[in-house]
């Protein structure tokens, strides 16, 4: 199978190049992920993060033929060759399909992504019914994969400035938390022409997010509660 | 190189930051330490993430539970080889603990009643034995994930100091035996620091990925307990692995015991539920050696199923898409791409695979590391602690339940970081550094350096992975074990073969690990 996998060592390279390798796969190698392993037994120099190789994780997510995906669940059958890898968009490489995501965490940081609730917590469990819970579904299950950060202009723009994606859907699970308690602090937080209204709605973010959330919904419902505060 | 590295102060140094290490470290941040957490991945790609099942704790939910009964039940499970006193202190605070990760905003699932949902598991019953009980708190099938991701929201709260894709290298010892730190790599830049603490926490998990076929992530590698065995401590147990009865055949990703919790059957290629035969009792619930071990005599015996008959079918189609869809959604996501089978329409084909090592570096129940010393078999050596599942308390003996290792990190993790609170060592001065503190690390990284030829890596490491799967599987016998054990210490001989190869792991390249 045919990869065309983008290449930098900034201690060896002047600028970035693409290598193309040309690899015969075990009958065994079913995903992207597989296929980049043997890749690595014929160039070890070659360098990418996985670890769960069950889409867990959120480690190895990268640029796959032109869209942001999780090596680990990328069916090979599923892609055009060459393959073509390029890391993350948007974020400085470290080296080949690695990148720096300081700034995704950053963010993701700034919304304070913890539960806020001061009262004394009871002897048991707070108790929260099953639909205040069902609200958290499709919330709580994202891996921070940067899959959806890194595919929206907004968040290249200024991603010292948008929350973006991620960092939004972690926002709105913690306002849709029953026992959360700093709604007003969160939505303070978030009320500036940059940190929330930047979203344009371009939906890039659902489109390549592997968990199959979907982060402008949740952007959408923290704009109206912020728009029924004001009146 | 330089002779030794540059020293970083802290009071305490946590290995690991999965669930063991980040509740280990909550406590420490928020008793106001300066506390290091090093990871080799970002805290929340930890394995723990991967859990699915559960967290056991009797909080009677259901219908009625003791402590009692999941300490009977622990201690059955493990072949009546688990620490009793150990055993005793988990089940008990298993209630608290589990509360506790609640207040800290995970979104267990519910009852209708606003309480934690529960879901039985196997190994867990009701009245020492009688029948099923449902003790498993869970978050659908995605439990670790929550439990890691909210020790990590926890732990930013409490402003805890990560120190991200940094790969711990060697313990440091002083002249007394006391260990003082440990020397680490800083992946992105290849620079070695020395981290001098005033306690050392190991909690770097588990070390599945010596077998070919694992449930575990390629991080799982035990390095925890190679820092033990080269500073010269014992590990405890080290044969005692645990099968999980449901990995996917061919690709090894777990499918929760949950599984049959929610009522998923096992079935021979005769269409047969054989686990009737096997245990009448608690049938698919029976604990994992037992599930294990039926399963493999049943494809030892010709009722395998598929062309080669070497797997059985996991059903869970009857259960219908409601209860798939709501309490399983990663396993039917799971088995869609990884089994080519949609779980609401037709079986799942698993084998057992490796799943966990019960054994490891043996610890108190305060986490304190212990050795034999002068004639006690339990001496403590000083400075160091150990937590999850690279540490043997042991909770486990030789075979772990389902949901007690979530338990155990969480347990542990919490009463190693009360015990080193209560030392105060804030006020304790650091124990000086051996003058040739680095010198371990710094001589095996110059040979790693200058090395310009040897075996590759990755063909030493699959070769020794082979030999794992061949000589110590689900069933064991002394000719097949006898065998194996000095063939893999011949595998494993890596000081004189690593190359090139080992550099680019271990330096600039580092971050694919
Ligand atoms: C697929 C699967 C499902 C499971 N489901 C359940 C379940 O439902 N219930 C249950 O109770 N148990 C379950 N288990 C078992 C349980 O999840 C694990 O035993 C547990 O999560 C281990 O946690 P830990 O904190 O000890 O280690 P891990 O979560 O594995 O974390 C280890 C940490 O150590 C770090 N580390 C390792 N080596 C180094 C080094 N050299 N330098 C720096 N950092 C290092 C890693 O980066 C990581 O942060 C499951 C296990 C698997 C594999
Ligand atoms: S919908 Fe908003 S957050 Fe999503 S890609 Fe578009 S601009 Fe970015
Ligand atoms: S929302 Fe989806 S794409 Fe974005 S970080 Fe989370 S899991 Fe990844
Ligand atoms: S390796 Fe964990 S998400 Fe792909």
């Amino acid at each position: 199978m045919k990869f065309r996998i983008y290449r930098y060592d900034p201690e060896k390279d002047a600028k970035p190049y693409y290598r193309d390798y040309d690899i015969e796969l075990d009958p065994h190698d079913r995903m992207l992920l597989d296929a980049l392993i043997r890749l690595k037994t014929v160039d070890d120099s070659l360098s990418f993060r996985r670890s769960c190789r069950e889409g867990v994780c959120g480690s190895d997510a990268m640029n796959i033929n032109g869209t942001n995906g999780l090596a680990c669940v990328t069916n090979l059958k599923t892609l055009k060759e060459p393959v073509e890898l390029r890391p993350l968009p948007g974020l400085p490489v470290i080296r080949d399909l690695i990148v720096d995501m300081t700034q995704f965490f950053k963010q993701y940081h700034s919304i304070k992504p913890y539960l806020i609730n001061d009262t004394p917590p009871p002897e048991k469990e707070r108790l929260q019914s099953p639909a205040e819970r069902e609200r958290l579904d499709g919330l709580y299950e994202c891996i921070l994969c940067a899959c959806c950060s890194t595919a929206c202009p907004s968040f290249w723009w200024n991603p010292d400035k948008f929350v973006g994606p991620a960092g939004l859907l972690a926002a709105y699970r913690f306002i849709a938390d029953s026992r959360d308690q700093a709604l007003n602090a969160r939505l303070d937080n978030l009320d500036d022409p940059y940190r929330l209204f930047r979203c344009h709605t371009i939906m890039n973010c659902v489109d390549v997010c592997p968990k199959g959330l979907n982060p402008t919904a949740a952007i959408g419902k923290i704009k109206d509660i912020m728009v029924k505060r004001a009146i | 190189m330089a002779k030794s590295f540059p020293v970083m102060h802290f009071d305490a140094v946590i290995v690991g930051a999965g669930g063991a290490g980040m509740r280990a470290s909550l406590q420490l941040a928020e008793a106001g330490l300066s506390v290091a957490v090093l990871s080799k991945v970002f805290p929340t790609r930890s394995h723990t993430v991967a859990a699915q099942g559960g967290i056991g704790a009797s909080l009677g939910n259901m219908s009625e539970d003791s402590w009692l009964w999941h300490m009977y039940d622990t201690i059955k499970g493990s072949d009546w080889l688990g620490d009793q006193d150990a055993i005793e202190y988990m089940c008990k605070t298993a209630a608290d603990v589990v509360y506790e990760l609640e207040h800290f905003g995970m979104p267990f699932d519910r009852n209708d009643d606003g309480t934690l949902y529960q879901r039985p598991f196997g190994g867990h019953s009701a009245n020492f034995g009688q029948k099923p009980v449902q003790r498993a708190c869970a978050v659908a099938d995605r439990t670790g994930h929550a439990l890691l991701h909210t020790l990590y929201q926890r732990n930013v709260r409490a402003r805890t100091q990560f120190l991200v894709e940094w790969m711990a290298l060697d313990l440091i010892r002083d002249a007394d035996g006391d260990v003082v730190g440990v020397t680490a790599l800083e992946m992105e830049t290849g620079e070695a620091m020395i981290l001098h603490a005033k306690a050392t926490i190991l909690a770097t998990g588990g070390a599945g990925r010596i077998f070919a076929a694992s449930t575990n992530a390629f991080i799982n590698t035990g390095d925890g307990l190679g820092m033990v065995a080269r500073a010269g401590l014992p590990l405890e147990d080290m044969e005692m692995w645990q099968f999980h009865p449901t990995g996917v055949a061919g690709a090894g990703i777990l499918i929760t015991e949950a599984v049959r919790g929610e009522g998923g059957i096992l079935l021979n290629a005769n269409g047969e539920r054989f686990m009737e035969r096997y245990a009448p009792n608690l049938k698919d619930l029976a604990s994992r050696d037992v599930v294990s071990r039926s399963m493999d005599q049943e494809i030892k015996e010709g009722r395998g199923c598929g062309p080669h008959k070497d797997y059985v079918l996991l059903k869970l189609d009857h259960l219908g898409p409601d209860v798939i869809i709501k309490r399983l959604p990663s396993i039917r996501e799971i088995s869609i791409k990884f089994a080519n089978a949609d779980p609401i329409k037709e079986p799942i084909p698993v084998v057992p695979t490796i799943h966990y090592m019960m054994g490891g570096i043996p610890t108190n129940v305060h986490g304190q590391v212990v050795a034999p010393k002068d004639g006690d078999p339990n001496s403590v050596v000083p400075g160091l602690f150990a937590v999850g599942e690279c540490a043997c308390v042991s909770v486990h003996g030789a075979n772990r339940l389902g949901t007690n290792s979530l338990l155990d990190l969480i347990v542990f993790g919490r009463a190693t970081g009360n015990f080193i609170v209560s030392e105060n060592l804030k006020a304790a001065p650091h124990k000086p550094l051996p003058g040739d503190a680095a010198e371990a690390s710094r001589a095996r990284l110059a040979r790693i350096d200058n090395a310009t030829s040897g075996e590759s890596v990755s063909a030493v490491a699959d070769t020794l992975r082979k030999t794992l799967q061949a000589h110590c599987g689900v069933f064991r016998n002394q000719g097949l074990l006898s065998e194996g054990g000095p063939r893999a210490a011949r595998d494993a001989h890596l000081d004189q073969r690593s190359q090139q190869d080992v550099q680019h792991r271990a330096r600039r390249g580092a971050r694919a690990r």
